[in-house]
């Protein structure tokens, strides 16, 4: 047998049932699917950075950008992911299904709230006149950074989804592969922010 | 008019019928469009009148439309690709016809942009890609020796929102209109500013959902050939067939997001009134130029890939001999994968790059050429001394090779940049990317059609008339478009719908007679599936190796269980089942028979297909009502899919052991049949050791 089977023969078994609810291949897949997600937002970023300067006399960076409402929204998604890893910890080493579902309703609430603030800062910005009709920069940052509040609603959606699942079934091996990829998932809209902010933010402040 | 200001039925009205000009204002022109569309609505109703007729709608939903079975997908995929093809292809006749008839020709010049819009969108979208999706699908898994592909549920979701994404293109014919901005769609022509109906529309929809499904087509492959082979077999013991798969997925996942990027911000700037590449307020259209064949390139790589993958295949079987320089043939396509990604600005070098640009763009280029030449080299030598069958795949694989050559040379002519600026926008790119097209990835899917259809089906095609079909498709392939290299050095743009220079008229003469012969060769493909169904019991190939093939695929009976495989093999070698054929370890029992699960029929895939095709359409027509209802159908659909728990069903191991029993019994009865009856009735898939 060779070197590079003997991984797959443990995940291979002899029925396939073993291959589709393999978590091996099932969080293989995901983190492919995150890569190609990772290539959408890395082409809407390079969009973002050819944008800056086309504010077309609108309002840039400078006149729109809230640092202390940003600083808000980074502490909750970053506060969020530390809890989702408490929540994944809680799983693996199985304590109460209700300390699981403790730490995951407090990420949702974080998440939430990292939205909430999210959208008060889009609303301010359109009362500075900063609407995405208004330039292609404004364009290019509303292409962006609601494309990453997107995916955090979806994240919490999944979230609401998996408390009726723990709820409905328990911790079944289905229901915590399923838990596991969407930690995956909110640990990569993180580092996605730290893109945002570094990026969208903060060099648009500096660029802009 | 604001996009709020829309009544419940959005922007439609009975003006939107394709009929409704030809009663109001007739013409030539619109009795086409008109004649089209009551193609489309005739055709609907007779498959459902058919369907009923038949009884047969109950078996279509329990065998097909919730089928989880990779097989099942892929043969539904490359139906659709058929289908498709045969619009895409009537399209190709009718512009002949009209260039021909110039100056007097009979369409608009409207009319005229829309064929070559929907006719170059449809090729490449809902012909090329699911013609090879399918042919990955029904083949791949057999090859690395997996039950299934890694998702199959997911695998049901791609070619339904793939199929959907069609159907929004056959709808446009009979209501509204389609783009007129050619299958690259470059704003700021597509743009709301310009082209406010809702053509544009009908093409960012069916460009995202399609792209959608193809990206996740794309992780699926990647996961099955990386995760799912059989024991024993390592990388470079797949079949050659899979190598391109590998490369040709690892592609879709990477150049499928910048193209739904570039459809997505030209449906803001359309729907929201963005600036993303309008002319105004700081839009910058050379960063859709950019997005656009970002994805473009690596585009045919991805569809060319997996058709050098079956010729491999095919000149390796029908050559009798073990493909040539294996491991050169995997790097030159890991080359081509990755080279792929660093020639996309070679699609506008006159688009106002600086020449140190462009020279670089064209080396990268003309760079490609070597390990393609390097593939060209590795098939020749393959069929060097072998013992060579003349059978239909293999002279597809042949014409390709010549023809395909031919086209990589013009290729590298247009390469250089200051031939570019000569030739840019001629006939002369038209002939040079359908020479590539049309002999490498349709020859490449024929080929494998033909090949593997056996497999599928468990009966042979008709070889005198697929060989008519070869034969036709070549011919009338090089007398459509040898011509336009002709008319296009003479300086004949692309996409004109007429011209007054008389002396291009000839070339398009020519050009017509070669579209009747590329009609001609699809009706014998046609007449080829016809025949063999009615001969299908004469031409049974139960046993399940019709070719006295080298790979997995043909160890096991024709059609395949739906488990594939009753026990999972074991690699030792390269070409696993000439080995084994060779050592006599070939239709052997397994040693122990077990369980085998393998997924459940789910509704989700059509369920999809239908809910995402209403929201498709309803975002074209402005209904928000509908599309928002659509959507959130969609995502309770969704949900509620996730909370199926028993989504696997258990083959028990009598049932295995009853099959295999049976089929080894078979292959014990059958008289092994020599290579030069493989054409014949007596061939019933046992090929007879000649070597």
């Amino acid at each position: 047998m060779d070197g590079n089977s003997s991984a797959l023969n443990k995940g291979l078994g002899e029925s396939p049932g073993a291959i589709h609810k393999d978590p091996d291949v099932v969080i293989f897949g995901f983190w492919v699917f995150m890569m190609s997600d990772l290539i959408f937002f890395g082409v809407v970023f390079a969009i973002y950075i050819t944008m800056i300067g086309a504010t077309a006399g609108g309002p840039g960076p400078r006149e729109l950008f809230d640092f202390g409402s940003l600083f808000a929204q980074t502490m909750f998604l970053l506060t969020s992911s530390l809890t989702v890893g408490i929540a994944t910890i809680t799983m693996k080493h199985q304590r109460s299904q209700g300390s699981f579902l403790f730490w995951v309703v407090v990420t949702l609430l974080f998440g939430l709230g990292f939205l909430t603030l999210e959208l008060l800062d889009f609303s301010d910005m359109a009362a500075k006149g900063g609407t995405p009709q208004r330039s292609g920069y404004l364009s290019g940052f509303f292409g962006l950074v609601p494309l990453h509040g997107l995916h955090v609603s979806f994240g919490c959606l999944w979230m609401l989804v998996m408390i009726a699942q723990v709820l409905a079934v328990g911790m079944t091996d289905l229901v915590k592969l399923r838990f596991l990829r969407l930690a995956l998932f909110w640990h990569f809209l993180d580092l996605i922010w730290i893109g945002i902010f570094s990026v969208v933010y903060f060099g648009g402040w500096v660029y802009g | 008019m604001n996009i709020t200001d829309y009544g419940w039925l959005g922007k439609l009205s009975w003006d939107s019928i394709v009929f409704s000009d030809l009663i109001s204002n007739f013409s030539v022109s619109a009795a086409v469009g008109s004649t089209a569309g009551a193609i489309v609505i005739f055709a609907t109703v007779a498959t459902l009148a058919l369907l009923t007729w038949f009884k047969v709608w109950g078996t279509l939903w329990s065998e097909w439309l919730t089928s989880t079975d990779h097989k099942r997908i892929g043969i539904m995929y490359i139906v659709f690709a058929l289908v498709m093809m045969t619009r895409g292809l009537l399209e190709g006749m009718v512009m002949r016809a009209q260039q021909a008839a110039a100056p007097d020709g009979f369409l608009y010049a409207d009319h005229f942009a829309q064929l070559f819009s929907t006719h170059g969108t449809i090729m490449i979208f809902f012909v090329a890609v699911p013609f090879v999706v399918g042919l990955v699908n029904l083949v791949m898994p057999l090859q690395i020796g997996a039950r299934d592909v890694a998702f199959p549920v997911l695998n049901q979701i791609s070619l339904a929102v793939t199929v959907a994404a069609g159907m929004l293109l056959m709808v446009s014919l009979v209501v509204g209109e389609f783009s007129t901005g050619g299958w690259s769609a470059y704003p700021p022509y597509t743009g709301g500013d310009f082209n406010p109906g809702v053509g544009p529309d009908y093409w960012v929809w069916a460009i995202v959902f399609s792209g959608a499904g193809t990206t996740l087509t794309g992780i699926n492959f990647t996961v099955t050939i990386l995760k799912c082979r059989a024991v024993g077999m390592n990388f470079f013991r797949m079949p050659m067939f899979c190598w391109t798969v590998l490369c040709s997925s690892i592609l879709m996942i990477f150049a499928m997001p910048p193209l739904s990027v570039a459809a997505l911000m030209l449906g803001f700037d359309r729907y929201l009134d963005f600036h993303f590449f309008t002319n105004d307020l700081g839009g910058n259209m050379m960063n859709y130029a950019n997005l656009f064949w970002l994805f473009g390139h690596p585009e045919v790589y991805l569809l060319v890939l997996p058709a050098y993958g079956v010729f491999s295949e095919v000149f390796s079987t029908y050559s009798a001999k073990r493909l040539y320089g294996y491991k050169s043939l995997v790097f030159a396509t890991m080359s081509i994968a990755v080279l792929s990604f660093t020639v996309w600005l070679h699609h506008f070098f006159t688009m106002g790059q600086s020449p140190t640009i462009n020279i670089v763009f064209g080396i990268a280029t003309m760079l490609i050429a070597v390990p393609t030449g390097v593939k060209v080299y590795d098939w020749m030598a393959t069929m060097y001394r072998g013992r060579i069958r003349f059978t239909t795949p293999m002279i597809y694989s042949i014409g390709f090779l010549i023809l395909f050559v031919i086209g990589g040379l013009s290729g590298v002519i247009l390469a250089n940049p200051t031939v570019d600026f000569q030739v840019h926008n001629t006939l002369f790119l038209v002939a040079h990317f359908h020479n590539v097209l049309i002999p490498g990835v349709l020859f490449g899917m024929l080929a494998g059609y033909n090949y593997w259809f056996p497999k599928a089906f468990g009966f042979r095609l008709d070889e005198r008339l697929g060989k008519w079909s070869a034969y036709l498709w070549i011919i009338g392939f090089m007398l459509t478009f040898f011509p336009l290299y002709g008319a296009g050095l003479l300086g004949m743009p692309r996409r004109s719908f007429s011209y007054m220079d008389l002396a291009f008229k000839p070339y398009m003469v020519v050009a017509f007679i070669g579209a009747m012969v590329v009609l001609c060769a699809l009706i014998s493909l046609v007449l080829q599936l016809l025949v063999s169904l009615r001969d299908r019991k004469k031409n049974r190939v139960p046993v399940g190796d019709p070719w006295d093939g080298r790979s997995l695929e043909w160890s096991i009976p024709a059609p395949a269980p739906s488990y594939n495989f009753a026990e999972l093999p074991r690699v030792t070698d390269r070409d696993e089942f000439t080995e084994a054929k060779e050592q006599g370890r070939a239709y052997q029992p397994p040693k122990i028979y077990r369980d085998i699960e393998i997924p459940k029929n789910n509704p989700l895939g059509f369920l999809l297909c239908v809910l995402s095709g209403i929201l498709m359409f309803a975002l074209v027509w402005y209904m928000w009502w509908l599309a928002l209802l659509s959507a959130l159908a969609i995502i309770i659909v969704v949900i509620a899919s996730t909370f199926r728990w028993d989504s696997e069903q258990i083959i028990p191991a009598s049932q295995v052991q009853q099959d295999t029993e049976r089929w080894l019994a078979l292959v014990n009865n059958t008289e092994p049949v020599g290579r030069d009856l493989e054409n014949t009735p007596q061939n019933n898939g046992y090929a007879k050791l000649e070597h």
